[in-house]
């Protein structure tokens, strides 16, 4: 029996619509802590809690890639962060998400 | 400088329950709401109560209601890899109170939302969307009013209503809470919105145009986290979703995207989904940290309600109905308030009064040592799905075995993965957590 419908996260939020305004509501206030702490005891798990996979190590330049239009503001990140260092507000008023099921 | 009786923060169950209670006694009420129409931003399972909804706007069915469909059975699945023993309880009769109100529907959020705060402004509440709150205000060490992100943005009253849900940062800026919440206090759901045809709905689920079906999943499909996997009937599609706490997320580390297209493959939920198609994905945190976890109530002119004060009851999926009771509540001590002239703490404490005599704090304090429990022994339900499932496989299986052979054979199978002594002191555990 075939399900359809999307199976990868991309797939999933093609699914959603959003109003995005042009500056970030998440930023991380201390990167370094992402790049030395987080990843020897933690993993970095904000790369994979993120249910709108917002947040990605980069090896290259050795910090996690914020892509806040992604976000769903589900508010996980304010909690799972180990070490806090997400500073996630509510984006501008009408902005952000926009569910039209919910 | 415009002065209300009371600033809402936030359009959802609590705070259109909060807004429509005191604008219909006659309050100067502004609701405000960040998304640019209630429920833009919000996301449940889908079962909402209708005692608790009538309480606030009355007779509520018969005003055109977004009500999805009316619960009629309740199913509840313990659930391996790829079997299930599932209890349910189906009563079409009972599923309305004698006076017609529906004990239990569907509803999709976007949708309701926005009704039942049109009932709020129908009652005289001024509601403002697209609007974040971003602080509260202080005047002579009392919450005075908000600031929101707008310019000259600043709305003054005597009262604030905090209804601004899971992970509020105003309790904190109002000094109610001054501790932050933790991993383990907080779950993440994730869900579809499948669409289906009503008919095929109806035969999948066994019920008529209007019924509908919930049903639990524990066990397997949370892979080892605290939590379980829904599925609820709505008119024309079906939610599918799992909720898991969020300290067993990090340490799993398993995405919550698999962990939702595992339960929509597993093999009892892909037929009831076959042929579906997704009309949207979500996301949304669930305060599950119960009453040792919650802020203070109230403070000088300012109170709060909701996910916002972790007002949720994670064993029965209950948080709209204690959402709407409390906002309610909050809205009539606003009142008693107004009337008496006095907004300080001592007069607002009224609120923690009302809400101790109700449901919502007798519930949450019954099960106060169940948060605990849940991140302590993630394993339990799944422990107990296999056994169960075990069991049943075996007494069902016909194969030659006389039945006293076979007990005898599962009751060796059951104490070898798990030693007698364990099993009675999880059950003594789970006994004392929900007694
Ligand atoms: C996956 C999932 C499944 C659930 N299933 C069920 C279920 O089946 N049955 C049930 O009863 N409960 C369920 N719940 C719980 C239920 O959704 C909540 O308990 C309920 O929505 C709480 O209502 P509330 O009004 O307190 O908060 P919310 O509904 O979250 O409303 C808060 C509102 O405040 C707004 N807001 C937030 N911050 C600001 C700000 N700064 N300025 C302005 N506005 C702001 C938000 O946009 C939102 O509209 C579920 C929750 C989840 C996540
Ligand atoms: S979880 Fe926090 S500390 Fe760790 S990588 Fe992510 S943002 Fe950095
Ligand atoms: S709020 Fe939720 S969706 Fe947005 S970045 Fe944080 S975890 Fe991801």
């Amino acid at each position: 029996m075939e399900l359809r419908g999307p199976s990868r996260v991309e797939e999933k939020l093609y699914t959603l619509r959003w109003k995005h305004d042009r500056t970030s509501h998440i930023a991380i206030t201390d990167p370094r802590t992402c790049a030395d702490r987080c990843g020897d005891e933690w993993r970095r798990p904000c790369t994979t809690f993120c249910p709108a996979k917002v947040y990605e190590w980069d090896p290259e330049q050795a910090r996690i890639v914020v892509a806040y239009e992604n976000c769903v503001e589900c508010t996980t990140c304010l909690v799972g962060c180990p070490y806090r260092v997400i500073d996630w507000r509510p984006p501008r008023g009408g902005f952000g998400i926009q569910y039209r099921y919910g | 400088m415009e002065k209300f009786d009371a600033v809402v923060v936030g359009a959802g169950p609590a705070g259109a329950a909060a807004a429509t209670t005191m604008a219909r006694a006659g309050l100067s009420v502004v609701l405000v709401e960040r998304g640019e129409y209630p429920g833009a931003k919000n996301v449940m399972g889908g079962v909402m109560y209708g005692r608790m909804a009538a309480e606030v706007v009355p007779e509520f069915w018969t005003q055109g209601a977004p009500i999805e469909r009316v619960v009629v059975e309740e199913r509840i699945w313990l659930a391996t890899d790829d079997s299930a023993v599932s209890v349910s309880h189906r009563s079409p009769k009972g599923a309305y109170h004698p006076d017609g109100c529906p004990n239990a529907f569907t509803v999709l959020r976007a949708k309701w939302d926005r009704w039942f705060a049109q009932k709020a402004e129908e009652a005289g509440a001024l509601l403002v969307p697209g609007t974040t709150v971003e602080d509260v205000l202080w005047q002579d060490g009392r919450v005075a009013g908000v600031r929101t992100g707008r310019e000259e943005g600043d709305l003054h009253a005597d009262v604030v209503v905090l209804c601004d849900g899971v992970n509020s940062a105003l309790v904190e800026r109002a000094r109610l809470r001054d501790h932050p919440v933790e991993p383990h206090q907080l779950a993440l759901g994730v869900k579809e919105v499948v669409g289906l045809p009503p008919e095929v709905i109806e035969g999948r689920f066994n019920v008529e145009r209007g019924q509908g079906v919930t049903i639990e999943i524990y066990g397997a499909v949370t892979r080892g986290m605290s939590g379980y996997g829904f599925l609820y009937t709505n008119h024309d599609s079906v939610s599918v979703g799992v909720g898991v706490l969020v300290s067993h997320l990090m340490r799993t580390r398993i995405p919550p995207y698999e962990l939702l297209e595992g339960l929509k493959q597993h093999p009892l939920v892909r037929p009831l989904l076959a042929g579906g198609e997704t009309l949207e994905y979500s996301a949304h945190a669930i305060p599950e940290g119960g009453w040792r976890a919650m802020p203070k109530l109230y403070g000088d002119g300012v109170l709060v309600a909701g996910d916002a004060a972790m007002m949720v009851n994670g064993l029965h999926r209950e948080g709209s109905n204690l959402a709407m009771t409390a906002g309610r509540l909050a809205g009539e001590t606003v009142v008693e308030a107004k009337q008496r002239g006095d907004f300080s703490a001592r007069t607002l404490s009224l609120y923690a009064a009302k809400l101790e005599e109700s449901f919502v704090l007798k519930d949450l304090r019954k099960y106060r040592d169940l948060p605990e429990l849940a991140e302590r022994r993630p394993d339990l339900f799944g422990t107990f799905a296999e056994l169960a499932n075990l069991a049943a496989h075996e007494m069902l299986t016909v194969d030659g075995l006389p039945k006293r052979d076979k007990q005898r054979k599962i009751w060796r199978e059951v104490t070898r993965r798990k030693p007698l002594w364990g099993l009675a002191r999880d059950l003594y555990e789970v006994w004392r957590a929900v007694r």
